[in-house]
């Protein structure tokens, strides 16, 4: 049961965007469209799966004074590993993410993971913590993305939704966009998070 | 208890404020609509219908958009002061006659929504609401926010003077300068007569709602800059009066809750805005800059309050 608590934090009450506000440039920069946003949650999922797996595992043998330098080694690795995944199986991704790829190594959540929970926990612990969190930020990236998708392209995972009419508002797909969903995204759910801590 | 008697000698002090001013934000707002009143008048005589369906879009949408919001955030509805009314008359002013209607409509609810509400309601906004609005609008639909249209019934497309100027429409000969101070001009509905804005102005600066400081010195910039880089006296009134110089220094950089509290940061504020509306306007991409010029400087203003505010007589300075 523990575990499952430490796997549902990362998706509700620890939601790494919505809550930590943690891994701000790709969750601002590439949710311009659903796809996008997904892609780069689930690429992080992996990353985030392998390092928590493996500092984990190194945790004992890791010296303290040293730690974050071993721990970007790590999480660099697993990066360079999807990077290149991704360029063999998924081109137009590994295109349209382009530069937010090798960037997921200074994903802050991936380092903040690693710092606060893996390296103090056992691997089956650590591995449901990281598809929590990974979870979590691929649910926040991808919503996100729906949202400046539909009202800035019109469409959603690339299907039109509305006819010729449709004139859809360019700022929501360019960097202001991101920030504005954000805001009003994270205002709604402080907001409902507020009353429903005022009726308990 | 004392008795009736020695109440009566004593003085009560009630807590401050002691004077009491009848400025209130509906007397105010109501000022500032009169002061618009000139430059409505123009823009209906102008641009015909196309001005009326936008103005009333916009001010309606605007009043009803912070009628919804307080309901739903159960907070007092304050929509007789005014104040969501000048917002959408100030953004119908910054819209061209030929936008379609949900232009403003969409304007109001963000101005409203999102520039105001979200940050705390009147007086909380960092942003003039009106102007943040044209920016998103801008930024979404730039087709339908530059495509002006020539005044008078038959509308047909034409350049605004600063694009004349900018180089941007070639072949297109400049209005005459009665046409631009009077307003027969392309553009947008409030940008177009300056002798209208500039009455509304004097009317604001008489009524003391608001000072001299920041118009002033906001225009002072931009004729000062432009008489020295872009060519004298000539290319200097047309900077002045085209465009939406006169709107932005009297109506929208003057918004107290997004401009400093300070008379010398006032000054620095005008300035700021002067000087970033000629530099956008005679080397930046855009034709106008007075819109991007004040958001930039109200964004500014707090930092501009911080080190303008003046000392505290016997404040010691904190060992951090």
């Amino acid at each position: 049961m523990k575990l499952f608590d430490t796997f549902k934090n990362g998706i509700g009450k620890e939601n790494p965007v919505f809550i930590q506000l943690l891994g701000m440039c790709p969750t601002l920069a590439v949710t311009t469209t659903a796809t996008d946003g997904m892609a780069m949650g689930l690429a992080t999922t992996s990353v985030l799966l392998g390092s928590n797996l493996v500092i984990s595992l190194f945790r004992k043998v890791i010296p303290d004074k040293i730690r974050i330098p071993a721990f970007i080694v790590v999480i660099a690795t697993f990066v360079t590993l999807i990077g290149m995944f991704m360029h063999a199986y998924a081109m137009s991704l590994y295109k349209s993410l382009g530069l937010f790829i090798p960037l997921i190594v200074v994903n802050c959540l991936i380092l903040g993971r690693a710092e606060s929970f893996a390296s103090n926990n056992k691997p089956v612990k650590a591995l449901a913590d990281g598809l929590g969190m990974g979870i979590g930020f691929t649910l926040a990236l991808t919503i996100l993305g729906i949202v400046r998708e539909v009202l800035g392209a019109g469409s959603v995972f690339g299907f039109e939704l509305f006819g010729e009419a449709f004139k859809p508002a360019i700022v929501m797909i360019l960097p202001p966009g991101a920030f504005l969903a954000l805001g009003v995204l994270l205002g709604i759910i402080n907001w409902i998070g507020q009353k429903k801590a005022n009726n308990a | 208890m004392m008795g009736g008697l020695e109440m009566e000698n004593k003085l009560i002090a009630s807590s401050s404020p002691h004077l009491r001013s009848d400025e209130t934000i509906s007397r105010i707002m109501l000022d500032v609509l009169i002061a618009l009143l000139p430059a409505t008048l123009a823009s209906v005589y102008f641009f015909r219908f196309n001005a009326i369906k936008l103005i009333v879009l916009a001010v309606g949408a605007s009043v009803l958009t912070e009628l919804v919001i307080q309901k739903l955030l159960k907070k007092p509805v304050t929509i007789n002061d005014y104040s969501a009314a000048v917002t959408g008359l100030l953004l119908a002013f910054n819209i061209p006659a030929s936008a379609p209607w949900w232009i403003p409509v969409i304007g109001s609810m963000f101005a409203i929504a999102i520039v105001k509400h979200a940050f705390g309601g009147l007086g909380h906004n960092f942003m003039n609401p009106a102007l943040a609005a044209r920016a998103m609008l801008l930024a979404s639909w730039p087709v339908i926010m530059t495509s002006w249209v020539t005044t008078g019934a038959d509308a047909v497309t034409t350049p605004t003077p600063l694009a004349i100027m900018g180089g941007e429409a070639s072949g297109a000969t400049m209005p005459t300068l009665t046409n631009i101070m009077v307003g027969n001009i392309g553009g947008c509905l409030g940008e177009t007569s300056a002798i209208a804005l500039i009455i509304g102005g004097i009317y604001l600066l008489y009524r003391k709602v608001i000072t001299w400081r920041i118009p002033f010195t906001y225009i002072a910039t931009v004729a000062v800059l432009t008489l020295l880089l872009d060519g004298g006296f000539s290319a200097m009134t047309y900077h002045l009066f085209a465009g939406g110089l006169m709107l932005g220094a009297f109506y929208m950089a003057t918004d107290y809750s997004s401009s400093p509290v300070t008379p010398k940061g006032q000054i620095i504020f005008g300035v700021g805005c002067g000087v970033i509306t000629t530099v956008i306007r005679l080397y930046g991409g855009y034709p106008e800059g007075v819109s991007y010029s004040i958001l930039l400087m109200n964004v500014a203003a707090p930092i501009i309050d911080k080190y303008t505010s003046p000392k505290v007589f016997g404040e010691v300075k904190q060992n951090a």
